[in-house]
């Protein structure tokens, strides 16, 4: 069993900052188990969600910021729906993702790459353009065609474009984007 | 004649394509009309979020201030992974700091609260299964057993989705019965199919597939039917992945309810996109008149 001194290592900040962002009451949550027993992704989490919950109530950010499972929570809103406290989990989940992008922490890599290159897409094109996505992620992660085998039963389907379907307004997106960085830089 | 403002999303120009076909060609079957939104953009979709919460209402609120031009009374989009964040958006919107914060970001700014709802929403309310079965050559879909797979977010959180049940939704299985198919009692209506982590952590996806896939058909199922493009995508193209993570074999096709719903009303093949689909179909529907015959 781990053993944590939260009187040592309880940082009050990060918990106030996690409850700003997400306008959540960290103290609220009981410990029932309610969202873990729920969670379709606990076989995959290095914390299940609810010892997320209780690190959070202890002030453990640097466990928290640097673990597996805020990279691998799907929103599927499960917790969110049968929390007993009617504690907004999965967008503490979020709210916990969004803290380690910005101290730099990644402990799913690819994860975290497939999501930007989303991003990059959209800003690029103002929509969401599938092969691309899936190119940009394999010259970031290396990974050659992580998905080999699905080439054939896909392509001859024709849903794939091998062209972005540009819009009229893509400098509106790319401007969302833009003046999105310019606020969080100040 | 209802018009509605109509959201595609992304995928619906290319891997749920059959998904947008349907839809389209159901709605105006049954007397739907739907206008576009004008030049729509990306909602963000699950990376935006993970990023942040603001930039994900921005991006999902251009789309609502494009709709204001349309004469429309809602928007509607046939995906649950925009139509989430475009409630989203509306809703945290509804705080005038954070309504200000967003339109900072917009050269266009949301000045209206136009009400969002999933396509299947405005079927099941708007059209309603006994105006469906009045438009239907009696009961098409007779001897066809189904799964019914709604997906996680279609109904959660219950106080921004307001919509059918949360933990037992039926809009579709209403749906389907209206058009003659069996649904079976599918548990895991609501459990999650792995979401979006099928480029980078396919084992997870595949796990929680194989899952959804084996339930089905040790129920006898002869198909499964959902109305998400993320959840299609991982129990069709990718149902071969999760075969190998399951140890047996699966031959479950996956329709789009839009789909059954165009094949009971006759519409032409090509408003229905069958042949998009990478499980082939066939077997659901020679198990469908297998069970017709005496
Ligand atoms: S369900 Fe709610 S109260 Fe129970 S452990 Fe999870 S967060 Fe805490
Ligand atoms: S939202 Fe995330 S943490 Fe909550 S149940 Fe779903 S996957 Fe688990």
């Amino acid at each position: 069993m781990e053993v944590v001194d939260i009187h040592a290592s309880c940082d009050a900040e990060f918990i106030a900052e996690v409850e700003a962002e997400s306008s959540q009451r960290i103290a609220e949550c009981y410990q029932c188990g309610n969202c873990t027993a729920g969670c379709p992704f606990t076989f995959a989490y290095d914390i299940p969600v609810s010892q997320i919950m209780r690190l959070l109530q202890a002030g453990q950010k640097r466990r928290l910021l640097t673990c597996k499972s805020i990279w691998l929570c799907a929103t599927c809103e499960s917790c969110t729906t049968r929390c007993p406290n009617n504690i907004d989990v999965a967008r503490i989940m979020d709210v916990l993702r969004h803290l380690a992008r910005r101290e730099g922490y990644a402990a799913e890599r690819n994860v975290k790459v497939f999501w930007d290159a989303f991003l990059d897409s959209v800003e690029k094109h103002g929509r969401s353009f599938e092969l691309g996505i899936l190119a940009a992620y394999i010259a970031k992660t290396g990974r050659f065609w992580p998905d080999l085998g699905l080439g054939p039963k896909i392509l001859p389907k024709g849903k794939l474009g091998f062209k972005p379907h540009p819009i009229q307004g893509k400098k509106q997106v790319a401007e969302i984007f833009r003046r999105f960085r310019e606020i969080s830089r100040s | 004649m209802s018009v509605y403002a109509y959201y595609p999303g992304c995928s619906g120009l290319g891997t749920s394509i059959e998904y947008d076909i349907s839809t389209r060609a159901v709605c105006q079957a049954l007397g739907l009309a739907l206008a576009d939104v004008p030049d729509w953009s990306c909602c963000g979709a699950t990376p935006a979020h993970t990023v942040d919460h603001l930039l994900s209402s921005a991006l999902a609120a251009r789309n609502l201030a494009q709709a204001e031009d349309l004469d429309v009374q809602a928007l509607i989009t046939p995906c649950p992974s925009c139509l989430t964040n475009l409630k989203t958006a509306m809703h945290r919107m509804s705080d005038r700091d954070f309504r200000g914060k967003v339109n900072k970001l917009l050269d266009r700014p949301v000045r209206r609260d136009l009400p969002v709802k999933s396509v299947l929403q405005v079927l099941v309310e708007d059209v309603g299964p006994e105006e469906l079965a009045s438009r239907l050559p009696g009961k098409p879909l007779a001897g066809l057993k189904l799964a019914p797979y709604y997906g996680c977010i279609m109904n959660r959180p219950p106080e921004l989705m307001r919509f059918d049940d949360h933990e037992h939704p039926t809009a579709m299985d209403r749906l389907m019965q209206t058009l003659g198919a069996e649904v079976v009692p599918f548990p895991l209506k609501v459990e999650c199919c792995g979401a979006s982590f099928g480029v980078a952590r396919k084992d997870i996806t595949a796990r929680l597939s194989a899952k959804l896939l084996e339930t089905a058909q040790d129920l006898g199922a002869h198909a499964m039917v959902t109305a998400c493009p993320l959840c299609h995508m991982n129990l069709d193209l990718r149902q071969g992945q999760a075969a190998s993570v399951a140890g047996r074999q699966f031959r479950i096709p996956v329709f789009y309810y839009t789909q059954l719903i165009a094949v009971a009303l006759r519409l032409p093949q090509d408003a229905i996109g069958l042949s998009k689909l990478c499980v082939s179909p066939n077997s659901a529907f020679k198990a469908m008149r297998k069970a017709l015959r005496p």
